[in-house]
């Protein structure tokens, strides 16, 4: 693990296949499960459940990279975050249209799912749904 | 003494083999380095998700509600055992490797009076089981980790094991693979992946370590999390195993085509001996009818 320099979070974003991003920042802000929630150095102990969304981070008061999650886990303490996501991509890379397309085959797949896949396809669909958020946004920075 | 043709035909034959065994011995170790890099890529993953479980552990300490899949159903009269070997062959003692470890642990558990199921990744594992334990194999996943191992290929695996552990299909879940050493070295592992087992030495270490880590706050709740934290701990041991056994491959192949390689080599220098030496003596003993045959005039 990176050594911690004062005053900042060594935060971890790690996905099943790789360690994503393993930087120092002053501030994360991470979409838990119960809201987005921000952490900064001496963040008290805390483990929660990662919803779709966007995890910014934060360095001399302005946001360095901004990551669309799938979902996860994250867990904070007082020296460092971790998020362990399902998959994690640039929001900068995220593009509207791939993001509308997506909606649009799991809107189409909860429509049809049956009892057994109704949970999953629900999941997929909350996930197109932050995707099209957060690509939207994109468009309108650029 | 073969005749000249015969060994010239040899020769040629081995040749051919060796430049077999090379070209795959070049391909193995392509898939290797990618395989290695992969599996090392996907360790991070693993041991923050190893820690993240000791830190809820720790912290929610028995929990009752936890559910089966952490504190297990109470009994062990069913177990599930997920060998992992290759699609294919000529890699060495990989797959007999893993087959042997296998057949011992059915053959104790059944002694035990224990009911066994098999689930076989790969073909060959499959292939060496099926004569004795042929009725227990469950299912058989083939083609896995043949462009490299997918996460969605392990989820694939990991949810028909959910599916089997929640229908009761049993009580214990055992993965056996072979654990990347070094390209030249695999280690048969065996763990136990239902109920959930954790590192002992390391999460007592890690609790030692961070001390104040003890007050974690929990958010939706223990048990909410739990819920998600098991499956996905659970897809990650999975997909691990993959990627471990994945790279073994490799790496056996590799030395198994070296090893190959370096003995067509010996056995095209020895034909090559006879062959010389069986030539000449061919050559001398034509000189002798001729001369002899002249002195006769």
């Amino acid at each position: 693990m990176a050594d911690t320099a004062e005053n900042k979070v060594a935060f971890e974003l790690v996905t099943p296949s790789t360690l994503a991003i393993s930087e120092d920042v002053d501030m994360v802000v991470v979409p838990g499960a119960d809201g987005d929630f921000g952490v900064l150095p001496g963040h008290a102990p805390i483990l929660t459940t990662v919803r779709p969304g966007v995890i910014n981070m934060y360095t001399n008061g302005a946001i360095t990279k901004s990551l669309f999650v799938e979902g996860g886990f994250a867990e904070a303490n007082p020296e460092r975050c971790t998020v362990l996501a399902e998959g994690a991509t640039d929001v900068a890379e995220l593009s509207s249209s791939d993001a509308e397309a997506r909606l649009a085959a799991a809107r189409e797949a909860a429509g049809s799912a049956d009892e057994d896949g109704r949970a999953a396809a629900e999941k997929e669909l909350r996930i197109a749904e932050e995707m099209v958020r957060a690509a939207g946004g994109n468009t309108t920075q650029h | 003494m073969a005749n000249l043709k015969e060994l010239k035909n040899r020769i040629s034959s081995v040749k051919n083999t060796q430049k077999i065994t090379s070209a795959m011995k070049m391909v193995a170790a392509s898939r290797l380095k990618r395989a290695q890099e992969a599996a090392e890529a996907a360790r991070p993953y693993a041991e923050r998700m190893e820690r993240m479980m000791g830190s809820i552990l720790e912290n929610a300490g028995a929990l009752e509600s936890a559910g089966a899949m952490l504190s297990g159903t109470g009994s062990d009269a069913t177990q599930l055992i997920v060998v992992v070997t290759s699609d294919r062959g000529l890699c060495g003692g990989f797959n007999s490797s893993i087959s042997r470890a296998s057949r011992n642990r059915i053959r104790a558990l059944q002694a035990d009076n224990k009911e066994t199921k098999i689930l076989c990744v790969g073909r060959k594992g499959r292939d060496q089981l099926k004569t004795e334990f042929g009725d227990t194999i469950v299912e058989t996943y083939e083609g896995i980790g043949k462009s490299g191992v997918k996460f969605d290929e392990a989820l694939g695996v990991a949810n028909k094991i959910v599916e089997m552990f929640e229908a009761g299909e049993f009580d214990v879940c055992t993965i056996v693979y072979n654990r990347f050493v070094s390209a030249i070295t695999q280690e048969v592992t065996e763990s136990q992946i239902i109920p959930v087992q954790l590192p002992e030495s390391d999460g007592d270490a890690e609790a030692q370590d961070t001390g104040p880590s003890a007050s974690y706050e929990f958010e939706p709740s223990e048990e909410e999390i739990l819920a998600e934290l098991l499956p996905a701990n659970l897809n990650v041991q999975i997909f691990r195993a993959l990627l471990e056994s994945s790279a073994s491959e490799h790496g056996a192949r590799m030395s198994a085509m070296d090893n190959a390689t370096r003995n067509a080599g010996d056995m095209i220098d020895d034909l090559s001996m006879i062959y010389n030496r069986s030539r000449q003596a061919k050559i001398t003993s034509e000189l002798i009818e001729i001369i002899s045959g002249a002195e006769a005039l």
